[in-house]
């Protein structure tokens, strides 16, 4: 039981980072209709912005300021400079392109920084408070949950209580119709991914403390399972996204810790098939499933 | 549409084939050697996740074949260094090894790193009569004469490290409740296996993956199992994390940790604030510390370093580096001015070398494995620093011995002789 | 990414024109493989490596540029199928030292694979197909791991090959073997998207519900290609086995899986002279940005600067010419 207890804290814990990452890749599938595969990549670099901000200055929180800030201005690029250009006619050319530009920012990255693994700090104690023995959160656990439980909030007001968010929506949904009403949907599509990569980063600086450390590939693990659970939970709902996150990352905690490390990702597979052929557009999904 | 695809194929291949004629024009009938060089190549991961660490070792070796070359090569012929990345992928190891062999026409293989990659190649390289020496990684593989005449190991195997860790264990926490983590490859279970042919089994043991950087369950269990002391068979990233998330959970136990995970400048950076954690950990090594400024092979490492390395940060990768560099350089004044590939391997197997290593290398016509043991170190004062005497032993049931002989100095020029 | 049914689908050539100038595909097979004979003749051994490289790859691309390109079904996990047909490969091939035997099993054993995630792909549309196969990709090392007692974990296996007949080296031998099954590959998927089986799997991809109003058995058209794109990842897996003479799972990461879905977009995605462009491109632009990096002197840069020169060639080529690199020759033919 006692061991029960610790993984669930375990992989709730890890399951709240998959959730904030999979909330970005569900922002940008809301506003553009892409998996951004290069989500990962520039979370990276908006947290190495932070380690060096943080490294001139010595204050954590400037450079996750920093991160944010350059997390909005990357997103904003990527959109107006590459992803505003590739033709959409075929929506592989979208996941081609963002697969370009994760070599891209790797590489670049690997030349500015080198690649060794480099630590980052955190605001807040890792040590965890101990019940009856039982290791369950840390400071920077609780962290790590507000953080994740703001953005949320954030973003659930800005889509159901504000102009700008219904304005979003609508150009993402029907965009020659929201174009006719005057909705300048290029400026939501690049709003769309501002959000999507500030996000993104804050999810980064959240989980790389956690790992093995800043490293240009250290966020391709977390992509994967990020992924998984924006699927698990269904692309179109940032609530499924929540969800889909704290399922893989308990997931993961229980199979490492009664069946092995290696299982892992087995599970992961049976989870998402498990899943996706009771709702093939997962847990959240409204459209109804496919016929066939 | 088709005929002009193939055409367009046929063009770029040969665009491609003319491209890259130029290495290795030999005037011998031995590849890779002329009268006035000698090219030799290797594989390793200079990008990726593998890539941490490990990107600085080539360049270290190439630094003292720089600094060997600056004062006229080795019997007239400079050494010429090919660094191929292959990302730690074993498919792409295939492809860059070929490309050494086949078209740069390389005389050997050098310091290769990894067990999963350069596995693959082992089969090619015998075909082609390539030598394989001083392979980076201590898989137990690289060490077998009959079936692969021309592979050589370099770091002491996992099981030998394991054997000596087990026996420092056994004597220093004695009634101590024994356990390990370990990955789950050939470097996991080779450790495992040394240590408990010492200690008897482990009282629990656990594994973890790289493509998972989470060991919270693990640590957990061997919470729960009040594991006193903890060996760890882990790469550097992980022995940070372990020891870390040990540390979250409020559990203490004495880490002992494989060389291959425990350079503390490494970790240390990896742990960041909370490198003090890695006071007292203990773990072992079979070359001289990088800390170490006494050691008159650090001094002149150093010293290649600052003027051939471009003073790149001196860790244990650089001081391992350069120490494949100087074997490499003693095997060649030993196979003399005729130099042939059969004539080096013949070179190493004689052995003899006495370097920068603190035991023997094992090289004979029967054994291609490489150090045969290592020393304990203790992290003091954020730095690892021997403690007791160096151990050799073997991946059998021999015991675990002390080793006496007497440490070397380099050369005064510090390039070795014939 | 990847609504690939909400959007209609690629500018696939326009079929009166590829009708026209088409050699039936007999012929234009023929002349592919009196050109790789002439090739493996005249290019130096590196080369010929080099060349069954590309041959193994256009197994796979081809295959799954079928599924993808004409079929509309996007796989992140042809990585994970190959995987599986190298090692069917291998542990036949160690047990009972038969290269037919061996390549016959890696492509049943994978076919069988391809019907269980075929079935479950056919159920599933864009992100949600791309995350179940992309689970699939990174499978591989679990597997491996879990069962290492038959799979060695990240060790792998070696594979025992008898030496090639006579006194051919052991490239050229490499590429014959890979080319004979690219080549009867590309022969059987243009044989097979010319008829009735390509006719339904467009018609799926464009328009589900035309199509089955049209009678077409939506599914089983679905499942079907994904079988038929697994069969050839699963001959594509058994030659790269057959070129580097050992499987480890290392050799199928999650990157080779993405590297395929680039080759056939980036060559132009529905079209077995796109597959081989991709194809040609996943060999020669690795290769090349190596080359470039090196040049550039600087131990530091090296890996890293060809990682940047393969991706910014990936964005340009995508920007410049959104058909793939098939369609730009295609334009220029046309003027």
């Amino acid at each position: 039981m006692d061991r029960f207890v610790y993984l669930t804290f375990d992989g709730l814990s890890r399951g709240a980072v998959y959730a904030a990452f999979a909330l970005a890749l569900v922002l940008i599938w809301r506003a553009a209709r892409i998996v951004n595969f290069a989500q990962g990549a520039m979370a990276v670099a908006a947290v190495y912005v932070a380690y060096s901000v943080t490294d001139a200055t010595g204050s954590y929180w400037l450079g996750f300021v920093a991160a944010i800030v350059f997390g909005l201005l990357l997103g904003v690029a990527v959109e107006k400079t590459v992803m505003r250009f590739v033709d959409h006619s075929s929506p592989l050319n979208g996941v081609v392109v963002a697969l370009g530009l994760v070599l891209i920012v790797q590489g670049v990255l690997g030349i500015l920084f080198g690649n060794e693994y480099r630590p980052i700090e955190t605001p807040f104690r890792r040590d965890a408070f101990e019940v009856g023995g039982i290791a369950l959160l840390s400071r920077y656990d609780v962290f790590v949950f507000a953080a994740v439980g703001a953005v949320v909030v954030a973003l659930t007001l800005l889509f159901t209580r504000t102009a700008v968010g219904l304005r979003m929506r609508a150009a993402a949904f029907a965009p020659d119709v929201s174009r006719l009403l005057g909705v300048p949907v290029g400026g939501m599509l690049t709003l769309g991914w501002a959000l999507a990569a500030a996000v993104g980063s804050l999810a980064g600086m959240l989980v790389v403390p956690t790992e093995l450390g800043l490293h240009p590939t250290a966020m391709d693990v977390v992509f994967v399972s990020a992924f998984t659970a924006a699927v698990v939970g269904g692309l179109d709902s940032p609530i499924g996204a929540v969800t889909g996150g704290l399922v893989v990352g308990l997931l993961l905690s229980y199979v490492s810790g009664y069946l092995g490390a290696t299982v892992a990702p087995m599970a992961v597979l049976f989870l998402l098939v498990a899943v996706l052929l009771g709702r093939p557009g997962g847990l959240f999904s409204h459209s109804k499933a496919r016929l066939a | 549409m088709k005929r002009t695809t193939a055409s367009l194929l046929a063009v770029l291949l040969l665009a491609g084939a003319c491209d890259s004629s130029g290495g290795g024009s030999s005037s011998s009938d031995v590849p890779g050697v002329t009268d006035t060089e000698i090219t030799v190549g290797t594989h390793m991961p200079l990008t990726g996740p593998a890539a941490a660490g490990y990107s600085k070792i080539a360049p270290a070796t190439k630094a003292y074949f720089d600094f060997v070359n600056a004062a006229g090569g080795i019997n007239g012929r400079k050494i010429t260094y090919k660094v191929k990345d292959d990302g730690y992928n074993p498919a792409t190891t295939q492809q860059v090894v070929r490309e050494l062999v086949l078209q740069d026409k390389v005389f050997a293989i050098l310091n290769g790193l990894g067990t999963p990659t350069h596995s693959g190649v082992l089969d090619f390289l015998k075909t082609n009569k390539v030598p394989d020496l001083f392979v980076a990684s201590g898989s137990r593989s690289w060490n077998q004469p009959d079936k692969y005449p021309g592979t050589f190991g370099f770091n002491p195997d996992y099981t030998v490290e394991g054997k000596i860790l087990g026996t420092h264990v056994k004597d220093t926490y004695t009634g101590k409740k024994i356990c390990f983590l370990g990955q789950d490859d050939d470097f996991g279970k080779d450790s495992l296996a040394g240590i408990e042919k010492v200690v008897g089994a482990v009282a629990a043991k656990q594994t973890y993956v790289t493509s998972n950087p989470n060991v919270g369950p693990q640590m957990g269990a061997l919470k729960a199992a009040a594991c006193e002391v903890v060996v760890l068979a882990t790469v550097p990233g992980f022995t940070a994390l372990s020891i870390g998330t040990a540390a979250k959970i409020g559990f203490k136990p004495q880490f002992v940790v494989s060389n291959v995970g425990s350079d503390p400048a490494t970790v240390g950076k990896a742990l960041g604030q909370a490198a003090p954690l890695l006071e007292g950990v203990v773990s072992a090594n079979y070359l001289p510390l990088n800390t170490d400024d006494s050691s008159p092979w650090i001094q002149l490492f150093k010293k290649v370093n600052d003027q051939y390395n471009a003073g790149a940060e001196f860790d244990n990768n650089i001081v391992y580096g350069m120490s494949v560099g100087y074997l490499f350089v003693q095997s060649l004044q030993a196979a003399g001015k005729d130099l042939t590939r059969d004539g080096i391997i013949a070179a190493v197997q004689k052995n003899g070398f006495q370097g920068p290593g603190l035991v023997p290398l094992r090289f004979s016509d029967k054994d291609h494995s490489g150090y045969g043991g290592q020393q304990l170190t203790k992290v003091e004062g954020g730095k690892a620093v021997f403690i007791g005497q160096a151990y050799t032993t073997d991946d059998g049931d021999g015991a675990v011995q002390p080793y006496t002989g007497q440490a070397v100095t380099p050369p005064q020029n510090g390039i070795p002789t014939a | 990414m990847t609504d690939l049914r909400e959007k209609s689908v690629a500018p696939v050539v326009p079929e009166k024109v590829g009708r026209k100038r088409r050699i039936p595909p007999a012929v234009a097979i023929l002349l592919g493989a009196a050109l790789i004979l002439i090739l493996t003749y005249t290019l130096p051994p590196f080369r010929n490596y080099q060349l069954a490289t590309v041959g193994a790859y256009f197994t796979v691309t081809a295959g799954l540029t079928v599924l993808t390109g004409l079929n509309g079904q996007l796989s992140l996990g042809h990585g994970a199928l190959m995987a599986t047909g190298a090692y069917t490969f291998a542990l036949t091939q160690n047990r009972w030292l038969s290269m037919p035997l061996s390549v016959l099993a890696a492509i049943v054993v994978t076919t069988l694979a391809g019907v269980v995630i075929g079935l479950a792909a056919a159920r599933l549309r864009g992100p949600y197909l791309a995350g179940l196969t992309l689970a699939v990709a990174v499978v591989v090392p679990s597997v491996t791991s879990t069962f290492d007692t038959t799979f060695n974990s990240d060790m792998g296996l070696s594979i025992a090959l008898d030496p090639p007949p006579g006194t051919i080296p052991m490239e050229r031998w490499q590429a014959w073997l890979c080319w004979a099954g690219a080549l009867v590959t590309a022969f059987l998927l243009a044989t097979l998207t010319r008829g009735r089986f390509g006719r339904d799997i467009r018609a799926v991809r464009d328009d589900e519900t035309a199509a089955r109003l049209a009678g077409v058995h939506v599914a089983r058209t679905q499942v079907l290609a994904f079988v038929v794109s697994a069969a050839c990842a699963g001959l594509a897996g058994a030659l790269f086995a057959v070129l580097a003479q050992s499987v480890s799972p290392g050799a199928f990461p999650l990157t080779l899986s993405l590297f395929l879905v680039m080759a056939i977009v980036i060559g132009g995605l529905g079209r077995l002279v796109g597959a081989l462009l991709g194809a040609l491109l996943l060999v020669l632009l690795p290769a090349l940005a190596q080359t470039a990096g090196e040049r550039s002197g600087s131990q530091h840069l090296e890996g890293n600067l060809a990682l940047v020169i393969f991706g910014v060639v990936l964005v340009v080529v995508m920007l410049a010419a959104p058909g793939g690199l098939a369609s730009i020759r295609f334009t220029l033919r046309r003027k």
